[in-house]
């Protein structure tokens, strides 16, 4: 059987069993919809959660950043990770004791208001369609290689199938399927990880083998990888070569904004209780950290994999010849996402840091006129069992999970997405006596409408996948987070000054994200790149957290300004506090 | 009022131990992670030093460890305070 009828087999069949279980966990009534009539178990809301927060940015696309780059990218390891101390130490418990069903809900209800419900509305939009623009890159990638089209293709067909699927079930579905899509997503995720690691080191877990021996060398691995790249005029992997300022800025971003996005924020509304909400909050990481763990070694290894195969006996020896390629590259080239251009003209492949000055004077003297491979980084972890020659099934089962990475995610942001459209903004303010049928429809037609935007946009992405997520982190760590995390604990700050830092936190991260990306990610419309950017170091993808530092202070400095909040405020946020009494906040 | 000044010494405690939690979170990850990699590259780790361990390994196992002994801790706060559901 060729690898093509194998990779549409393995994901029909996954399919399959994802569609499976949302018809039979099919949505009734619109509390069902949203909460999944709040009895999951913490552990399996944590499996859950993990499927729903880990998408085509951690499978597809986390890895290849990293194994490009190396160590300045753990920026993405560290930030999507230490996100979940913040949710489960500042938000989760207290946002369940609330017990509503979305997060508008909340900031409305705490800063009684319905303009700051109306304010945290829009913030979640804006950070959920960034989000889904992210996913559909990932998507496209993922569906141009296993149909073998080209990206564009690849990308309609994935945006057609992910629409069915978000609109065919609510969260009651999404939450056991994305328990199965968790399980297909972590297997297809480590089975070549184990594979490679023990290749490679001779340890069977890719953690361990990251720091372990290289057996065909005997140096330690990552002395070998930083030998290697130096050896072509890369920066070496294990050095920290980015601005400090930047990478610290990027990490606390990705970490707020872990715990200000509104679909990771809703799955702890669906727990039984104030202590399961904790509970939960842990097991979703432990989930997360299988593949975190596993994703630096997958990057290290792969990088080392790869630059084996372009340089079979060494980076000093000749290069592989273009006519001998591996089928893998003949695969990935029909996408348009690998490229080989002969500048010399010697039929062979050199892959070398060409931007590099103190590398220029070896290349010519080797007589290379230009790097000559062009790699897209989002391939890298769907081309690495092919790269390290593993066996067609683990090719076609590592297909299956990204879908089910970009697909989950998917489906849970445009989920959080038409819930705020049909239940806080139709419903809480625009008609609020639409029947429960007609409310339903307005979530439908606004996830099509979300997905069309996501599309269109995906086209002509703003990034590599991971980066573009990480744009939509930083909106969501500007203006949702410190909303939630002052309504918790502060009891002084009132709607003028949640108003007030949402919008200043929301409008300047964005107007420096397009200054720096494009109007609306319209390419050639920025005035100023990432490489050069306006203020300092600080580039778009790290500005949600100054976003955030200027959100709390506009919160706070208005606040003061302004009376303090009524009497029945103060009560309610003194009761959020308390896990006593939760279980009475069900229904509504 | 005894209830109130009850839920006041609950909530006191609750920061307590939010705010040691977020200092040993800061520390593995903007500290040794990425500040302070320079003072822990005496020590080899596989061919690098404890700072590339921590940011790519480390940070995230200390992550896991501090939520489950908040959760832990926070519960039987909850007990000692009489405010479990």
């Amino acid at each position: 059987m060729d690898q093509f009828t194998l990779n549409l087999l393995v994901v029909g069949a996954t399919f399959a069993l994802y569609i499976g279980i949302a018809i039979w966990a099919r949505a009734g009534s619109t509390s069902e919809f949203y909460a999944a009539g709040r009895g999951v178990h913490p552990v399996t809301n944590g499996m859950a959660t993990a499927a729903d927060w880990m998408s085509a940015a951690s499978f597809i696309s986390m890895a290849g950043l990293i194994a490009f780059t190396g160590y300045d990218n753990s920026s993405f390891l560290m930030g999507w990770t230490g996100g979940y101390v913040l949710l489960a130490l500042l938000l989760a418990p207290y946002l369940r004791k609330f017990g509503k069903f979305t997060v508008p809900e909340f900031i409305g209800d705490r800063f009684y208001s319905s303009t700051a419900r109306m304010v945290a509305v829009i913030c979640l939009i804006v950070a959920s369609v960034t989000y889904v623009i992210g996913q559909m890159t990932g998507v496209g990638v993922a569906f141009s290689r296993f149909l073998e089209v080209d990206v564009s293709t690849g990308l309609f067909i994935g945006a057609a199938v992910v629409f069915c699927y978000a609109v065919l079930g609510g969260m009651k579905g999404v939450t056991y399927t994305q328990v199965a899509q968790y399980c297909v997503l972590i297997t297809a995720y480590t089975i070549p990880a184990v594979f490679i690691s023990l290749q490679l080191t001779g340890n069977p877990i890719p953690g361990l083998g990251l720091f372990g021996e290289h057996t065909a060398s005997g140096e330690p691995l990552l002395a070998k990888l930083d030998q290697v790249v130096q050896d072509l005029g890369f920066n070496s992997y294990t050095g920290h070569h980015a601005d400090t300022f930047n990478m610290l800025l990027f990490t606390i971003s990705l970490m707020i904004g872990t715990a200000g996005l509104p679909h990771v924020i809703m799955r702890f509304f669906t727990v039984p209780k104030v202590a399961d909400a904790r509970w939960s909050a842990g097991w979703t990481l432990v989930f997360i950290a299988l593949l975190y763990l596993t994703a630096p070694a997958v990057g290290a290894m792969a990088r080392l994999n790869l630059i084996d195969t372009v340089y079979p006996n060494g980076p000093q020896a000749e290069a592989l010849m273009y006519e001998e390629r591996p089928d893998w590259m003949k695969n990935w080239e029909v996408t348009g996402l690998l490229k080989f251009e002969d500048k010399n003209g010697d039929g062979q492949i050199q892959w070398y840091n060409d931007k590099s000055e103190g590398f220029a004077a070896t290349a010519t003297a080797n007589g290379w006129q230009g790097s000559e491979l062009s790699v897209n980084r989002d391939i890298l972890v769907l081309a690495n069992p092919e790269i390290a020659q593993l066996p067609g099934w683990v090719i076609a089962v590592v297909a299956a999970g990204g879908l089910a990475a970009a697909l989950s995610t998917a489906a849970g942001l445009l989920l959080a997405i038409s819930s705020a459209v049909s239940h806080d903004l139709f419903k809480g303010q625009l008609t609020p006596n639409m029947s429960e049928k007609a409310e339903l429809l307005t979530a439908r037609i606004s996830m099509a409408v979300a997905i069309g935007v996501a599309t269109y946009l995906g086209l002509n992405p703003p990034g590599f996948a991971a980066q573009t997520v990480a744009l939509a982190f930083g909106l969501a760590a500007a203006s949702i987070f410190p909303a939630l995390m002052m309504g918790i604990f502060s009891k002084r700050v009132n709607n003028t000054g949640a108003v007030a830092g949402m919008l200043t936190g929301l409008i300047v991260t964005l107007v420096y994200i397009f200054l720096h990306k494009g109007w609306f990610f319209i390419p050639g419309t920025n005035s100023f790149s990432d490489a050069d950017p306006l203020l300092g170091t600080i580039k778009s993808t790290s500005f949600g957290a100054i976003g955030a530092a200027l959100n709390f202070t506009v919160a706070i400095v208005v606040s003061r300004a302004t009376e303090e909040p009524p009497q029945e405020i103060q009560d309610l946020v003194e009761s959020v506090r308390i896990p006593k009494g939760a279980g009475a906040a069900v229904d509504h | 009022m005894s209830d109130n000044s009850d839920n006041n010494g609950y909530w006191a405690a609750n920061i307590r131990l939010v705010k040691i939690c977020l200092v040993i979170w800061a520390l593995v990850s903007f500290g040794f992670g990425i500040l302070l990699r320079p003072l822990l590259s005496g020590i080899p780790v596989g061919g690098t030093d404890l700072g590339f361990w921590f940011a790519q390994q480390g940070s995230i196992l200390v992550f896991l460890a501090l939520i489950f002994f908040y959760a832990w801790r926070m519960n039987s706060l909850d007990k000692e305070y009489g405010v479990e559901e």
